[in-house]
């Protein structure tokens, strides 16, 4: 038993309900209590979705129990099929059918239906949404393609050279609920388009049961999201020789990276090293004298396993930031998020308790959080700006804008939105030259009326001096005095800063001096 | 029999679970905890119908099964212990642990009720421990709050007090104008179950007369009963009618003098219809269809269609106790079809031909609606709103107007080729 307050991810057959959403023509039957409709809202609500998801559930009741919730399976099986008229039936059970062991998933493959019967096993006491994403994924390519498989696995990537067509590859992934999936399929398209690449298939958001049985017709599958589609992807090879590409084309080096894996597996030369620098515009804009105040900021990212890895490739090599913190609550992506986190000379948090991730996040101190909602929740309670770059989703996370994360053009919105919530250098560079002048002396009326100045910067003071942990800490009147001459926005940082440098070297008092130790130690 | 035509459909449901009602339990009793007994799936629903995480800590958590406890390699009474005992030392402010049974607690047949009581031995009256069952199998959204409501009621001490005791949670600022009111009225004892403080339970015994706030409460009024307490039938304080009707059977139970009640409620009727006016020159008319959910169908109904003038075309609730509702059924038209219990495809094919200018659902229908071009509002607002009470009517009846005012002030530009249906799928 674990206790629970928020959770990063819902039940795997969520995950199984993301996948059947996704597509077309497919109909879930879900052996589950009346409650568990709850998750249609997360389709309509939280993506706006103007259709139902298309799932029926039993909603089985406890007089149910002692009858025979067999039969009432079949009745719901047999209603479905009727009414929606499906190309494919998934089958599956939530927690409560699982204890009761209808074995669904078996009842309706024995009815004889007219159409292919996918069951899911997905055992929710042990696994989770992703995973149950991913297990249905691969169920579905198993269920529909498994009668065209060869004897022996035979493919070549290349074999379009000789056939007078462009290369084709299908992009795998791409799902309801996951973060900005739907714009960055657009984004990766209109990137193989301009490298003459066409796309097969994209699966499962927007496939039909006929567009899953012609995926073999491609060259080579794409894995965007590997939470979703890896294991899928690795089916595939195994079964038809297609080989997949593994890096996800997020940010500008990794985007480079991928064209690069593409065409070498396409027998296609490889694309110039300069391209992400004439189509992006974060190469530059990084490199332009206003982001010099980028350098080392401090930041701290965690989300599920694709977002974050890239993010901190993003933050290391593109921005010339410090992370200073790196982690995911993808328990199956944790080898890769360890490695690169000790090439970062950190230690990966893996964990999916947010109060964890939120006291590692107040330990590292950051000056940027790049997270889930949760982390953001997090870091406006510590006072950090923070950008959204993973799921679990919230209606934010679905702008109307078209705003993909890979690709060139990925890399202009990842610029943006996660940059755009510090304090921009010209400004920061202005205000500390400016910091003595009148306007930001305490008690001065900002034009804003009541709301300016001075109320802010002691409100941030007293939520200081509420914890009671600094009782044990004094500021001396120089200190106080050296304290007031800080602008008043960056002041409750500046004292928490000084009070956490004066715990850490074990000194009570906070003079002028320890300010100038802190700042110091800080900026170090 | 004259009066509506009353109905039974089966088939799948598309409600909450009883889990749901926790989301405006904590708000009510913010020194209480709700450790839901279950799966992540419960977890994720609660998160999911709370629909923010605003919140610290929240004050309401699962304690989430896993297979070691399923299969017995774990004591899962020893692990509830260990759980609300990790829980209870990080939240030390809380005076009031709900243990809340699941649809998997209670199919593998988890005694709460023995955890319960063994951790209230264990901490010895510090925080109470009291459970009750929200799962889906048995209960449906708002029954919740009866489960929860009916748990308390053993806890509460005896009294022979003559006062007035209002059952049902109500947003705390209309529950404060209703006492002022009784007070005006001249009853001046009223209390509150739940209330405000988890620790603070109203006494109880044959001086007690209940009013129902909420429609749903068939088990804890039943339990009051057995405990001396006269429950009032009235309709329910939802609209102005039926919250003048609602007082008026305390102060007549209160032998307060006809005049008195007209005096001080007359003016209060005269401002809400004046309130109510406007948004009944959107409604009156409008045809109105409700699906099955809160339970609070019955009294809406009869809200709009007596004091908003709208036609209806289906009351759907999830379960109706006839003997409660039986002033509500009264005073609904002739043949107005009530339908209890759900088979939402059918019912959604009754929706789309009858094609209704309104309809109430549940978040996951909403969008779907709309995107048809059927107008809706949300069921689970309804239940979060200040909405009781005459001063409240005009408020009521601008959650139904203001769906219908939108779609008038935005097709034009949105349509500009006159089609109603949106273009998005």
């Amino acid at each position: 038993m674990e206790l629970t307050l928020w959770t990063y991810e819902g039940p795997p057959h969520v995950g199984a309900m993301r996948i059947a959403a996704s597509m077309e023509g497919v109909h879930y039957v879900l052996h589950a209590p009346q409650g568990d409709t709850y998750a249609d809202l997360l389709f309509t609500m939280i993506e706006r979705r103007g259709k139902r998801p298309p799932v029926t559930y039993t909603t089985f009741q406890a007089r149910d129990l002692g009858g025979d919730t067999a039969e009432l399976v079949k009745r719901h099986v047999r209603e479905a099929v009727d009414r929606f008229q499906p190309e494919a039936l998934l089958v599956g059970e939530s927690c409560t059918a699982e204890l009761i062991q209808d074995q669904p998933g078996a009842l309706a493959q024995g009815m004889d239906l007219p159409i292919p019967v996918v069951s899911l096993e997905l055992p929710a006491y042990s696994k989770k949404e992703n995973w149950g994403a991913s297990e249905t994924f691969y169920q579905v390519l198993r269920g529909l393609l498994r009668s065209q498989a060869p004897e022996k696995a035979s493919h070549d990537p290349t074999a379009w050279q000789n056939q007078g067509r462009r290369p084709r590859v299908n992009l795998l992934g791409p799902s309801l609920l996951g973060f900005r999936c739907r714009d960055d399929v657009l984004e990766v398209q209109k990137l193989l388009t301009m490298h003459g690449i066409d796309v097969g298939v994209v699966a499962p958001l927007g496939a039909g049961v006929g567009d899953i049985r012609r995926l073999p017709q491609a060259d080579l599958n794409v894995c965007l999201y590997p939470e979703v589609a890896e294991s899928g992807c690795s089916w595939l090879e195994r079964t038809f020789g297609m080989p997949f590409t593994r890096t996800v084309p997020i940010g500008v080096g990794a985007t480079h990276d991928f064209l690069v894996e593409l065409h070498g597996l396409l027998g296609m030369t490889p694309p110039s090293a300069e391209e992400g620098y004439r189509r992006s515009r974060l190469p530059w804009y990084s490199e332009s004298v206003d982001s010099t105040y980028l350098t080392g900021k401090r930041v701290f990212i965690f989300g599920d396993g694709t977002h974050a890895l890239a993010a901190a490739r993003i933050c290391n090599e593109e921005l010339g930031f410090t992370v200073v913190g790196l982690g995911t609550y993808s328990r199956e992506m944790a080898r890769p998020m360890r490695a690169a986190a000790r090439e970062l000379g950190l230690e990966a948090l893996i964990s999916d308790d947010y109060l964890a991730v939120e006291a590692a996040m107040a330990d590292a101190s950051p000056e940027l959080v790049l997270g889930t909602q949760m982390e953001r929740h997090s870091a406006k309670r510590l006072g950090l700006p923070c950008a959204v770059i993973s799921t679990p989703m919230h209606v934010q996370d679905v702008p109307a804008r078209t705003s993909p994360q890979m690709g060139w053009e990925g890399a202009n919105v990842i610029f943006d939105s996660w940059v755009h919530p510090l304090m921009m250098g010209l400004e920061e560079h202005l205000i500390g030259m400016f910091r003595h002048d009148f306007e930001f002396v305490d008690g001065h009326q900002s034009h804003l009326g009541q709301a300016g100045g001075t109320g802010m910067g002691s409100e941030q003071a007293k939520s200081c001096e509420s914890t009671p942990s600094e009782t044990d800490l004094i500021w001396t009147a120089d200190g106080e005095a050296e304290l007031n001459k800080i602008p008043f926005f960056v002041r409750g940082k500046v004292r928490r800063n000084a009070e956490a440098y004066a715990r850490q070297v074990g000194c009570r008092e906070i003079s002028s001096e320890t300010l100038y130790d802190a700042k110091a130690h800080y900026k170090a | 029999m004259a009066g509506p035509t009353l109905l039974k459909e089966s088939g799948p449901r598309e409600v909450f679970c009883g889990l749901t009602s926790i989301v405006w339990l904590h708000r009510r009793m913010p020194d209480a905890f709700f450790l839901v007994v279950g799966s992540r799936t419960c977890a994720h629903l609660i998160q999911s119908a709370a629909g923010v995480m605003i919140f610290a800590e929240p004050r309401f958590g699962t304690a989430i099964l896993n297979e070691r406890d399923l299969a017995g390699l774990a004591d899962a009474q020893e692990e509830l212990d260990r759980v609300a005992r990790e829980l209870l030392q990080r939240r030390p402010e809380i005076k009031t642990l709900f243990l809340v049974g699941s649809c998997p607690s209670e199919v593998i047949k988890l005694d709460l009720a023995r955890a319960a009581e063994r951790l209230n031995e264990e901490l010895q009256g510090q925080v109470r421990v009291v459970n009750y069952s929200g799962s889906g199998i048995e209960t449906t959204f708002t029954q919740g709050e009866d489960g929860a409501l009916a748990a308390l009621v053993p806890m509460l001490p005896s009294s022979d007090e003559r006062q007035l005791l209002l059952v049902g949670t109500l947003a705390d600022a209309v529950e404060d104008r209703l006492i002022h009111l009784f007070g005006r009225l001249g009853i001046h004892c009223v209390r509150s179950l739940p209330p405000r403080q988890s620790t603070d339970l109203p006494a109880l015994g044959p001086g007690t007369t209940v009013l129902l706030t909420q429609p749903y409460l068939t088990e804890t009024a039943r339990l009051l009963k057995d405990r001396g307490a006269k429950i009032l039938k009235a309709p329910f304080p939802l609209g102005a009618e039926g919250s003048r009707a609602w007082m008026a059977a305390a102060a007549d139970d209160f032998q307060v003098p006809s005049h008195t009640v007209a005096d001080v409620l007359a003016p209060l009727m005269e401002r809400a219809y004046k309130a109510l006016a406007p948004h009944r020159e959107v409604l009156a008319g409008k045809r109105i269809f409700l699906l099955p959910e809160s339970q609070l169908e019955l009294p809406l109904a009869r809200f709009l269609q007596r004091e908003c003038g709208m036609e209806l075309v289906e009351v759907g609730t999830p379960y109706l106790n006839r003997e409660q509702m039986s002033e509500e059924l009264a005073l609904l038209p002739v043949g107005t079809a009530v339908m209890e219990g759900q088979h939402v495809e059918q019912q959604l094919d009754r929706v789309r031909s009858s094609q209704p200018d309104l309809v109430v659902c549940g978040m996951g229908l909403a969008n779907p609606l709309e995107a048809e071009g059927i107008t809706t509002k949300w069921s689970i607002e309804l239940v979060f709103s200040p909405i009781h009470g005459i001063d409240q009517a005009g408020d009521l009846a601008e959650l139904f107007s203001r769906p219908l005012r939108r779609r008038q002030l935005i097709q034009p530009a949105l349509h500009p080729a006159g089609s109603v249906h949106p273009i998005h799928n």
